[in-house]
């Protein structure tokens, strides 16, 4: 039988650098094929390359047996291979049959829709593949594992029997990854092939058929789930051996450093976000704040930032009131922040690292002498940056933006760390980031912790929470639902906890 | 790399100019003008030491309003309110300054403050607007630009703050008495005026103000990333309402030599157009103080050599249409060097993390 897709001796060079080099894969029919490995290995090129967006300068490409040339995402749609985004491209205020049809809508003579052929094929289409889909329900009102099943019923839409999935557990909760994993199984029983792309590796030995890890552009090894373990794999994605996560014993102090109580917030158009929070966390302690996203974690990150006002209860930092407190006061009394979003709140892009190294600290010394930028100790310190947090720069006066994600990270979670705040709030603190970087990151939020630090962590990845925190406070609908201990409790209860069902 | 930096800092200009020479002598020659000619009558013709000096005035006030303009891109501001703001602060600083008679230093620091303060808070108004209303300055501005237009134009009528000199159709604000002069200073062939020195002092203190000072850095931090600057405590929407203000107490500076060393008084024959113009120059001397002093002697050069043309049957509108595409072509070199930079950067991170990844390798396993 031929296999579903073969890729030999793949190149792709962008100016200076080399994002594919020498890339073989095999992908047998009807198989789940995981490609693994960090940020920057050359995974989203090769997809990219598959799904005809981008030209390899040499190598070949087989479908189905036949070599095959991929000019644009048109020849590689009719040739059967579909991917499903990351992001999802859905409109919100159209329906779910709208959705799918959305690009290749099938039309009668003289250009009408022909909706109830549409309709009917996604019917059959959902029910053959055992999608639970509802093809008249505005896409607005799907979760969003739902959406997802929308993506996925769009591709299979347009004929497609190999699919690409790149991370798509990415976004869901572990609830809706068991229900995915499980429409896939499907899929694969239908004769569909399934390439998923993901750097979490319980999920990748959970699911696959073949795994295939990548590093510094090219593949380095087919892996066998069966015989393989987590450790095994995270080392060929990294190369090395991973650093040692520190055991700690130390426990919490008995000083309370944020003190939340009752605080509400409402929106300027005054729906309420946060309804009543009450939370405290001590000086050496480590507090995981668990939700789906979007159920207010943001604005409390706000709140306790300054960056909005409560509306009612209070927010307490060492004892004193911050209402009356702007976010640079904040801030130079002793908090830390690494926002979500990296790139847009946490690094002005196109500035120099060295002046990074000043954002957020500009008022304070040694970044600043009174109404003066201290230019040579930003310097001196971003130095230190680059060696203590192995961010990966040829130089200090480069711009944020030409470095990689993970490198970023380092040097943002650095900066914050720096003059030992008394609070930190770490917001996805190792999102997007390779599992070497994550392991560095890890330890230095536990060396902050043993050293007195209080550390507020929100985070979407159940691993960082149940491996960092003293205790787990579960976020669902702008509430504190559940304070759990991280010892006693499964991910499925945190799980439920987080889609605020009541634990039993 | 400072040297790279500084290489295209003189390239890129002098492709844009070599460009745009290149544009007017075709349309010279489709006109059956000799280019080669007409530009030497024009270069000889504006370095005349007559010229030079009319021309470092002219740049004074260019410079000015192209500093005020600079400040304003810091922050993304498109402040082409620097018209409204410098016509609304030379008449006021006019009046306040004929109305009274100080000691010589403190009257002339007066009319200065006055103009400053007017030309602020004129341009605050689009600042308030944009952070409270968030309209886009662009829209505001040049509505303030006609309202101050119409303003001072009524205010200026006989009886209200301004008089008509007999048998003379100018209306003018009365004039300052001597002690809100400020001299000239004998240069080459006629006077400069000593505003000139203020004028770099401006510049420089514009550059100390953004790159070494914490107001600076917050500035420049919300003009790169608002919501970065308002992360790291920065109160952004305030920093933007106070640049906004301060580009307009700046551009109110801009008429203060013509003003205090020339007519000494303020007239309808104040020139116009110093919003465009100031843009053109940040743009031109990509917001850097040496840059824009650079470019304001050449736009003042281009404006009074064109007077030569004139004489000699070619259109004067050849220099518009060159100060044209100069911006133009420079716009787009500027934008190339960026990308050229950008990927000149990506490489050397590139190849500095691939070093580190690849160093530890171990034996990859195939099952």
């Amino acid at each position: 039988m031929a296999s579903a897709v073969e890729i030999k001796g793949i190149e792709k060079k962008y100016p200076g650098v080399v994002a594919n080099h020498n890339v073989s894969l095999t992908v047998q029919k009807g198989h789940i094929h995981a490609i693994i490995g960090e940020n920057g290995a050359g995974k989203s090129t090769l997809m990219k390359i598959l799904y005809g967006m981008v030209r390899p300068d040499s190598g070949s490409i087989s479908i189905d047996g036949k070599e095959v040339v991929l000019k644009s995402p048109h020849d590689s749609i009719g040739l059967g291979v579909g991917m499903v985004h990351q992001h999802f491209m859905l409109a919100d205020n159209a329906t779910v049959l709208e959705n799918v049809i959305l690009g290749s809508e099938p039309v009668s003579f003289g250009g009408v829709i022909q909706h109830t052929a549409a309709r009917d094929k996604l019917i059959e289409i959902a029910e053959k593949y055992g999608l639970d889909i509802d093809p008249d329900q505005n896409v607005a009102e799907l979760s969003v594992g739902e959406r997802q099943r929308v993506e996925i019923s769009k591709v299979l839409f347009r004929g497609a029997q190999i699919l690409i999935l790149d991370e798509p557990t990415a976004v869901l909760v572990p609830q809706e990854v068991d229900e995915l994993f499980s429409n896939l199984k499907d899929l694969t029983a239908h004769g569909l092939t399934i390439i998923f792309i993901s750097h979490k590796l319980d999920e990748v030995l959970a699911i696959a058929d073949e795994i295939t890890v990548m590093r510094t552009g090219t593949t380095v090894a087919s892996v066998d789930p069966k015989s393989a373990t987590k450790k095994q794999l995270a080392e060929l994605m990294v190369g090395r051996e991973l650093p040692k996560r520190r055991e700690v014993s130390t426990q919490p102090s008995t000083k309370k450093v944020l003190e939340i109580e009752k605080a509400s917030y409402a929106a300027p158009d005054g729906r309420e976000i946060l309804h009543e929070i009450s939370l405290s966390i001590h000086s050496g302690e480590i507090v995981g704040l668990a939700g789906v996203e979007g159920n207010g974690q943001s604005e409390l990150i706000e709140l306790i930032m300054g960056l909005v006002k409560t509306s009612g209860g209070s927010v307490t930092i060492l004892g004193e009131d911050i209402a009356e407190m702007t976010s640079r006061k904040i801030r130079d009394s002793g908090v830390g922040y690494i926002p979500q979003d990296r790139q847009r709140d946490a690094l002005l892009m196109s500035a120099p690292l060295w002046e990074n190294r000043i954002l957020g600290h500009q008022s304070t010394q040694p970044m600043s002498n009174g109404i003066w930028i201290n230019k040579g100790s930003a310097q001196k310190d971003s130095e230190r940056l680059v060696k203590e947090f192995d961010v990966r720069t040829p130089s200090i006066n480069v711009m944020a933006g030409a470095l990689s994600g993970g490198n970023q990270q380092k040097f943002i979670v650095g900066r914050e760390l720096s003059g030992n705040p008394h609070l930190l709030i770490a917001a996805q603190p190792t999102r997007g980031v390779d599992v070497g970087a994550q392991a560095l990151i890890w330890n230095y939020l536990i060396e902050a912790r043993v050293a007195g630090m209080a550390i507020l962590l929100i985070s979407a990845d159940l691993d960082e929470l149940f491996n960092l925190s003293d205790r787990l406070a579960v976020i669902s609908g702008g509430r504190i639902v559940a304070i759990l201990d991280p010892e006693s409790t499964t991910s499925e209860e945190l799980g439920l906890a987080m889609t605020g069902e009541k634990i039993a | 790399m400072k040297l790279n930096k500084v290489f295209w800092a003189i390239v890129a200009p002098l492709a844009a100019i070599v460009t745009s020479l290149l544009f007017v002598s075709g349309i010279l020659l489709l006109k059956g003008n000799p280019p080669y000619e007409t530009l030497k009558t024009m270069i000889d013709y504006g370095f005349t030491p007559r010229n030079i000096v009319a021309e470092l005035n002219i740049a004074s006030s260019y410079y000015i309003a192209g500093v005020a303009a600079a400040i304003g891109f810091k922050m993304l501001l498109f402040n082409i309110g620097i018209d409204g703001q410098y016509r609304m602060a030379v008449f006021f600083a006019a009046v306040v300054g004929g109305a009274i008679t100080l000691p010589p230093i403190l009257h002339v620091t007066l009319i200065i403050i006055v103009g400053a303060v007017v030309g602020g808070l004129w341009g605050s108004i689009a600042g308030y607007l944009k952070v409270k209303r968030g309209i886009s300055e662009v829209i505001s501005n040049i509505m303030l630009n006609v309202i101050a237009g119409g303003l001072v134009a009524f205010l200026l009528q006989p009886g209200r703050l301004g008089e008509q000199a007999e048998g003379s159709n100018n209306l003018n604000t009365p004039i300052l008495a001597t002690s809100g002069w400020m001299p000239t200073i004998k240069f080459l062939d006629g006077e400069i005026h000593s505003f000139l020195i203020v004028s770099v002092f401006i510049g420089i203190g514009y550059w100390v103000l953004l790159n070494k000072s914490v107001f600076g850095f917050n500035l420049r931090s919300t003009g790169m990333s608002f919501r970065a600057a308002r992360a790291g405590g920065v109160n952004a929407p305030r920093m933007i309402f106070v640049t906004m203000a301060l580009s307009g107490a700046i551009a109110g500076l801009t008429g203060m030599g013509t003003l205090l060393s020339e007519t000494h008084s303020y007239s309808i024959s104040f020139p116009a157009g110093y919003a465009l113009t100031g843009l053109a120059l940040a743009l031109l001397g990509r917001n850097h103080p040496v840059g824009i002093a650079f470019a304001a002697y050449f736009w003042a050069f281009l404006d009074r050599s064109a007077g030569v043309l004139d004489l000699n049957g070619v259109p004067r509108e050849i220099i518009t249409i060159m100060q044209g595409t100069i911006v133009l072509s420079i716009v787009v070199a500027y934008e190339l060097i960026k990308r050229i930079n950008q990927k000149q950067e990506q490489r050397l991170v590139g190849s500095a993390s691939n070093e580190q990844i690849a160093a530890p390798k171990i034996e990859s396993e195939k099952n």
